[in-house]
């Protein structure tokens, strides 16, 4: 039952496919991060200097590797698409369910329309480089959310094996450009002794910055809505979560040391593409179309990782009624969830064109932030539910609950950044979260069977 | 064993209502903190004559990558004055921590409720 749908032709139950190995995993999850080294976390050193950036990046990269063990053991368990939400279901509760899915749906149909605007600004500054001045953006914007959007329709493998081919062709642009500004000789090309300056605000600063380091990871635990299209959860969700993990972590390693060597940190702070400046800069022209083509890959990936995971989320939302049932189907031939597909591209289009960027990023972020959140809570009850040895495991992650109450710690510290510099955006994004509960406890929860939503093959909860 | 619930059916109108209904809501939600113009967005704080590298007091490489980058030392100095305002609003702050605690519980609480219908449905009553 938790792996079927009903498809478009009636009663019959489909499933989808299980064709991804570890490498999918890990094109899923770096590829839609990977977009965040060329552009975005570099709005932390704007918030708390270079270093303060560099402190942000190790702290939340922190965070984020609790995620990653947390993720790895509930999800190699729950191998169920709607990933978190799934979790959600079966250990929390149905409005934590409802909730941890609308974070999904939210932080990745916002971040694929900031990524699509990416695309947009690249290929008008192409065409200004190439001569042509004036480029409307709007055209790509579209056909970039369209044709992912058809390459998900079309079934998953070729999708993921095209992330992981862009996705790694983006990761090697960062380690050549690396390579190129001479790491080995320290002040022939990378000047860090004399641009690094101290903590321009202090501590406040580096907590301000957090916010933005976030970028540095952010969409890292989607692998999970692949669980169900996985030959082995077991194996492949911890492969790919921990080993994205590594190469993100190199990743922003390399990027805070290439962009904070080369270029002040006020410009830095408030630069659109900071890697592509930085090969510029260099002045070697080959590596500056690289780093183009690697910006533009990565913007790509991310976006088409986007709509594989908020389609995944909405689909699971509609096939338990949470949201309508009728976007809880699978497609018969290409056995992908094509209703919750095409819905999501003008919501994400209009999403791109209301020129509300900052707000449409922070409520990413922040639909991500509220996501970990519940991880930790999850992580706690999951283990006290069901203790070790109860119920098969595909991974158990070691240590807990340290990486749970660390989670926790630094989620509270990271609404405390977002309140520094976005407050007016955190409440009206909460306040949007308590209405959508009270409609969804209130009104919609009626239309959802009890029950049938528990669909893991486990004994009863303990302590219920 | 709990009685099962059967849920009502929903109509193609109601449901095509719900799927709205949400995306007013995101929609809402996005343009309030237009509506309020309170972000605190970085300024710039400088009212002086009109800057000079040497009026910057930059050290050489610094100056020197800006040059590289395009800039002069008039839109250089628009960057290096722009400073954020970390100054917390204390009231603010509790009442944001309010709402995101009250929300949490507000969660789990009622998440738990609807847990044990499920489970007595799924498993039978203890």
């Amino acid at each position: 039952m938790s792996t079927s749908a009903a498809s478009a032709t009636g009663g019959e139950r489909i499933t989808m496919l299980k064709v991804l190995n570890p490498f999918h995993i890990w094109a899923l999850g770096v590829g839609i991060v990977l977009v965040g080294e060329f552009m975005g976390w570099n709005f932390s050193v704007a918030k708390g200097g270079a270093y303060g950036s560099l402190i942000a990046c190790w702290v939340i990269g922190l965070l984020y590797t609790c995620v990653a063990m947390i993720d790895s053991e509930v999800t190699s368990t729950v191998a169920a698409a709607g990933g978190q939400y799934t979790q959600a279901k079966h250990i929390i509760g149905p409005l934590m369910a409802f909730n941890v899915g609308l974070y999904l749906v939210m932080a990745y149909t916002m971040l694929e329309a900031a990524d699509a605007l990416v695309v947009g600004d690249l290929m008008k500054s192409g065409a200004e480089a190439l001569g042509y001045a004036g480029l409307d953006t709007k055209p790509f914007v579209v056909l970039t959310i369209a044709f992912l959007a058809w390459l998900n329709y079309r079934g998953v493998f070729m999708t993921l094996t095209l992330n992981f081919v862009i996705t790694l062709f983006a990761f090697f642009a960062i380690l050549v450009l690396f390579l190129v500004t001479d790491p080995v000789h320290p002040g022939a090309v990378l000047k860090h002794s004399e641009l690094l300056t101290d903590l321009p605000y202090g501590w406040i600063g580096v907590i301000a910055s957090l916010q933005f380091g976030m970028w540095y990871y952010l969409g890292i635990e989607g692998t999970c809505q692949a669980a169900e299209e996985v030959r082995s959860a077991g194996r492949a969700i911890p492969l790919g979560t921990m080993g994205g993990m590594m190469t993100l972590l190199v990743a922003a390693s390399l990027t805070w040391y290439i962009c904070s060597g080369l270029m002040p940190w006020q410009y830095l702070g408030q630069a659109v593409t900071p890697l592509y400046d930085a090969a510029s800069l260099i002045g070697n022209t080959k590596v500056q179309v690289l780093l183009f083509i690697g910006t533009m890959f990565s913007a790509i990936a991310s976006a088409n990782g986007c709509i594989n995971d908020a389609a995944r989320a909405w689909f699971s939302l509609g096939r338990d009624r949470y949201m309508p049932v009728w976007f809880g189907a699978i497609h018969p031939r290409y056995r992908t969830p094509y209703r919750s597909i095409i819905f999501l591209i003008p919501i994400a289009v209009s999403f791109a064109f209301t020129g509300l960027l900052d707000q449409v990023i922070t409520f990413s972020i922040l639909s991500g932030l509220l996501g970990y959140t519940f991880m930790s809570i999850n992580m706690v009850k999951f283990r006290k539910k069901w203790p070790l040895n109860s119920i098969k495991r595909g991974y158990i992650h070691p240590f807990h609950p340290i990486p749970a109450i660390t989670l926790f710690i630094l989620c509270s510290a990271v609404y405390f950044a977002t309140f520094l510099g976005y407050g007016a955006s955190l409440l009206s994004i909460m306040a949007f979260y308590i209405v959508a509960s009270l409609w969804f406890t209130f009104r919609r929860y009626q239309f959802v069977k009890r029950g049938d939503q528990f669909t893991m093959p486990w004994p009863r909860p303990k302590g219920y | 064993m709990a009685k099962k619930f059967i849920p009502k059916k929903q109509s193609g109108l109601g449901q095509f209502v719900d799927s709205i209904f949400i995306l007013v809501l995101v929609y809402v939600s996005l343009y309030i903190p237009l509506w309020l113009k309170s972000e605190s967005a970085a300024a710039a704080a400088n009212n002086g004559p009109k800057p000079t590298w040497e009026s910057l007091h930059l050290p050489a490489v610094i100056q020197e990558q800006w040059v590289k980058l395009g800039y002069d030392a008039e839109k250089a100095a628009a960057l290096i004055d722009t400073k954020f305002d970390y100054t917390i609003d204390p009231v603010m702050l509790l009442v944001t921590a309010a709402v995101i605690i009250g929300y949490f519980i507000y969660m789990i609480k009622v998440s738990d409720k609807q847990y044990r219908e499920v489970i007595a449905e799924k498993f039978g009553d203890k």
